[in-house]
This record gives C-alpha cells, structure tokens and sequence, in this order.
C-alpha cells in the first residue's frame, strides 16, 4: 500500500518526495526535479488543445470527455471550461478508474489502489476525448479504451495526453499533446499542484533516477 | 495488505479494514453498471468450499468472483466426498491440487478454515467457522453502517440477541471496536457469554437500557431448533423480551438504523414492519455484501503465495 502505483502521475505528490523514499532502496541516483511545464504553460497548452478539438469534430454536442485518474480530472475541468467558451457547450464529463483492467493484474503482488469511477451516462453515438496527464507505455490508454466500452460504443475515441514522454510499448497515439518531454525510462514524470499554489495551479515536473515501481502507470 | 488469508476480524487491523472497505465502495460502481463485470481475475478461479449448507453467502460470493471475471467452482462435501468419510484435510488437499486462487471456506466447526489454510497453497477466506467468525458479514456491516452514517468512529452500537451462538456478534465486535465505535450486547443472561467484557463491549440483559442512545441496532438471528427449551424458555418469550418493534426502537436515537444477518424469522428478532422498511437496511447489507467480497477476493488474490507451512505430523 505504501507503493503508490500512481507516483508518476499523481496531483498531490508532495515535491521533494522522492529525495527521501524510505521504500527506495539503494539510495537514488539523483535528487534532481526539474520543472518541464508551468501553469500558464499548462493553460495555453489546453487552451490550444480545445481549439484543436473543436476543429477537428464537426458536430461538438457530441463530445464527451473522459478522465483517468487521478491527473486527468484538473486537466479535463480545464478542458470542459474551454470548450465551453470556444464551441459554446457544455461537455459532459466522466471520470474512468482504469485499475481494474490494468494487464498487469495477474502478477502476484500488492493490489493497486482503486480509484473513482463515475460515468455521467452511457457513451453510445459519442465522440469520447479521453484525458490523461502523461502517456508513457500507452498501456494506461489500452486499459481506459477496454473500460471505456463496458459503458457503451462510442462513435470514436481520442486522445489527449498533456505530456508525451516516448517509450510506448503499444501501438497507441496521442490526438492532441500538450508537450512532447523526451526522458529516460527511469526517470518520473508527475502532474502536480504547484508549489505555493493558491488556485489550484498545475505544474510538471521530472524527477531523476528514481526507479520504475513495479505498478507504475505508463 | 490484507494478508495471506482472510480468517478473522480479530487479526485485521483498523488500516486493513479501512482499505478493504474503500476498495468495496469502488466496487459498488461496478455493481451499478449495466455490464456489471471487470476483467481483473480472468483467467482465476474460486473455489466456494461450504461444508455448511448456505444459500446467500454462497450466492454472494459466487456473484462477487463472476463480477470480477474469475471462474467460481462450488464445492459441496456433503454431498460428495464427505459421504466416503474423506477428511476435511484432504478434501483440502485435493483442491489445492487444482490450483485454485483462492478458497472460501464455511464450516460448522470453529477453527476449519485455520486448519484448512495452514494447508493450502492458495489464500483462504472464512465464510463462516462455528461460533467463532465470519468476518465479510462483518466488514459489509462496517461499510453499510459507513454509508448510512457517514462514519463509524463514535458511534454507538447495540447487538441483541444470541451472542454466544454468533459468530457474526464476534466478528462485528472486533470490527466496530477497531474502527472506534462503542459497542453494546443486549439478550438473556444464558445467551451472552461470560467474560464477554474483555473483548471491549458493554453486556445487557435488559433490552430498553442497551438502546439508550444506540446509533446502530443490529438483531441477530435466533435459531428456533437449538434454543427453545433451553437457552430460552420458548421463542414466544424471547420475542415478547428481545424482540424489536418501533415502540422499544425509541429508545435509541432518532435517526438508528435497523440491521439483521438474515434470513429474519418475522415477529421473532425483528416485527414484521421493520423488516421491510426504513430504518432497516438489511437489503443494503445484502447488496453492500456483492462488492465487499468483490473488495476481498481482488486484494486477497493479489498477495504473493507463501510457501506452505510445514505440517505437524
């Protein structure tokens, strides 16, 4: 339980986390933390985005956007608010667990904690916008596209990842990114509140070296 | 997390409970789907290994496996093995043979899924042992209670009736004393066990004073066969003192929530009104029992397998 499986992409990761991880053992290689998007950053980088989207899909009362927890939901409710000021609707917006379809689930170890799920309604005939902070492996997105049809048929699904960080092991591509952030496989990327952030401000950061938890997201 | 098996309330800590019970309220989203099943234990398979007759926990266990995709088995020695006086043990055996993932075990003998689990390979869960435990009836109970009252932490609750026959009593009391409520026994002085003080409860025999204030009131069930004549004069008279109907319900706060195991014997723990509606939430417990277990077997069947304890003998 102390392995928090999410530590790649957590919102409430505490900064400076990993330069002390009793659970991390041998010591880490590096301390480093670097800031790779800030919150205006982030900002624009949707702001962008929703224009794409809406671009992209002719019809955007059909649109319905999909979060995996826990950093795709501050960046979906940023992305709803946007879409609602560009396109004039109001995009519903679920909220999807992917822990249950994870395809690591038959290794023997500690059980991932479980995350929310709550579908507004059924998905039939739309356009569902799945929302994720970062993308890795794609092997999160593959779980989220096998959850997402338990809830119905869309018509098509897409895409958002708010950084693309390489290293995909299946053949899965981001719509719309916000950024691309080449890393080392070892290293950690994180959404995160803000240091000192009154108003909910979003940052990304890489932490260096620390090594891959066995139940890490991708 | 939990650890390698599920015996008793009495081993789990507050942490433990805490963790079974918000993984089962994730659960109960699954539960509320249209396509209510996951793909987490594909490929698995549970073995229901009920050496005591049991329609609802077995049904509810079986559901809560096939809701997470695992192959569930049902396994009835009674009617099979037993017959040719095979041993429980090897009964055991020969389904650890089969590789399952994890058995469930019930049993009239307090104790069987212990001995069971010592070996087995696979991580055992107790269904219900004697008079000793049955702790998913009582986790289900600590996340309906969670539910209707929004905590458990200071609440008070009363368990009436026969506590010395229950192994739901015992596994409750455990359960609500670790996750800090205050917890009352209320029955005739031949049903409440002696000493029962020592496991952190308060012991009535006068039904009127137990309710005093209760948040919570759980009735257990009275096994007519094995208690008239008795541990009691007669079910009548049980009825008549232990009994509860609205007027005794007063007592307790406002706002108590009725409880019960199942299966009711109308007119006898409970009167026929309260039994189907407000406030009792025994059909909460039933459904609030799907993705409790649904909660156990994915944090159970998660654990790495330790080697098989050696055996004495």
């Amino acid at each position: 339980m102390a392995h928090s499986h999410s530590a790649g992409s957590s919102t409430n990761s505490e900064r400076g986390r990993t330069q002390h991880s009793p659970e991390a053992e041998p010591p880490l290689q590096s301390n480093a933390v670097r800031l790779v998007f800030d919150d205006p950053g982030i900002r624009r980088a949707l702001t962008r985005i929703a224009h794409e989207i809406v671009e992209r899909n002719e019809s955007p009362e059909l649109l319905y956007l999909v979060a995996i927890p826990n950093g795709g939901i501050p960046l979906a409710r940023r992305l709803k608010a946007n879409l609602g000021e560009i396109a004039r609707v109001e995009v519903p917006l679920g909220i999807l667990d992917t822990t249950l379809y994870r395809d690591d689930l038959s290794a023997r170890g500690e059980r991932p904690l479980l995350r929310e799920t709550e579908m507004p309604s059924g998905v039939d005939g739309r356009v569902v916008v799945l929302v994720d902070d970062v993308v890795k492996s794609g092997r999160t997105v593959r779980a989220a596209m096998d959850a997402l049809m338990d809830f119905g048929r869309p018509r098509s699904v897409q895409l958002v990842g708010l950084v693309d960080r390489g290293h995909r092991e299946l053949p899965i591509k981001l719509d719309y990114v916000g950024k691309n952030v080449p890393t080392s496989a070892h290293e950690t990327v994180r959404l995160q509140a803000a240091p000192d952030a009154s108003a909910g401000e979003l940052e990304v950061v890489v932490a260096g070296g620390e090594a891959r938890e066995p139940g890490e997201r991708g | 997390m939990i650890g390698q098996d599920l015996l008793g309330m009495e081993q789990l800590s507050r942490e433990q409970i805490g963790r079974i019970l918000h993984t089962a309220e994730r659960m109960q989203e699954v539960g509320a789907r249209e396509v209510k099943k996951v793909p987490t234990l594909r490929g698995r398979t549970i073995v229901n290994l009920f050496f005591e007759a049991s329609t609802r926990t077995k049904a509810s266990f079986e559901i809560a496996g096939k809701r997470l995709s695992a192959d569930v088995v049902n396994f009835t020695p009674s009617t099979s093995s037993m017959k040719k006086a095979e041993s429980i043990l090897d009964t055991a055996r020969t389904l650890d043979a089969m590789d399952p993932d994890c058995v469930v075990v019930r049993h009239a003998v307090a104790g069987v899924p212990h001995r069971i689990a010592q070996v087995l390979t696979a991580p055992v869960v107790n269904a219900g042992d004697g008079a000793h435990e049955h702790p998913t009836q009582a986790l289900l109970d600590l996340l309906t209670v969670k539910q209707a009252k929004g905590r458990i932490d200071g609440l008070s609750v009363t368990i009436i009736g026969d506590v010395l026959h229950s192994r739901v009593a015992r596994s409750n009391i455990y359960g609500f004393t670790k996750m800090g409520a205050e917890v009352r026994v209320a029955g005739p002085p031949t049903l409440i066990p002696k000493g029962i003080e020592r496991l952190g409860v308060k012991a009535f025999t006068n039904l009127e004073q137990a309710l005093i204030g209760a948040d919570v009131v759980m009735a257990l069930r009275i096994q007519n066969e094995r208690l008239a004549g008795s541990h009691v004069p007669s079910v009548r008279e049980y009825a008549a003192t232990f009994g509860l109907d609205r007027t005794r319900l007063q007592y307790a706060k406002e706002d108590a929530i009725v409880m019960h195991p199942g299966p009711v014997n109308r007119g006898v723990e409970l009167s026929q009104e309260l039994v189907d509606h407000r406030p009792s939430v025994i059909l909460d417990q039933v459904r609030n029992g799907v993705a409790l277990r649904m909660a156990v077997l994915y944090l159970i069947t998660g654990r790495p397998h330790a080697s098989v304890q050696a055996e004495e003998g």
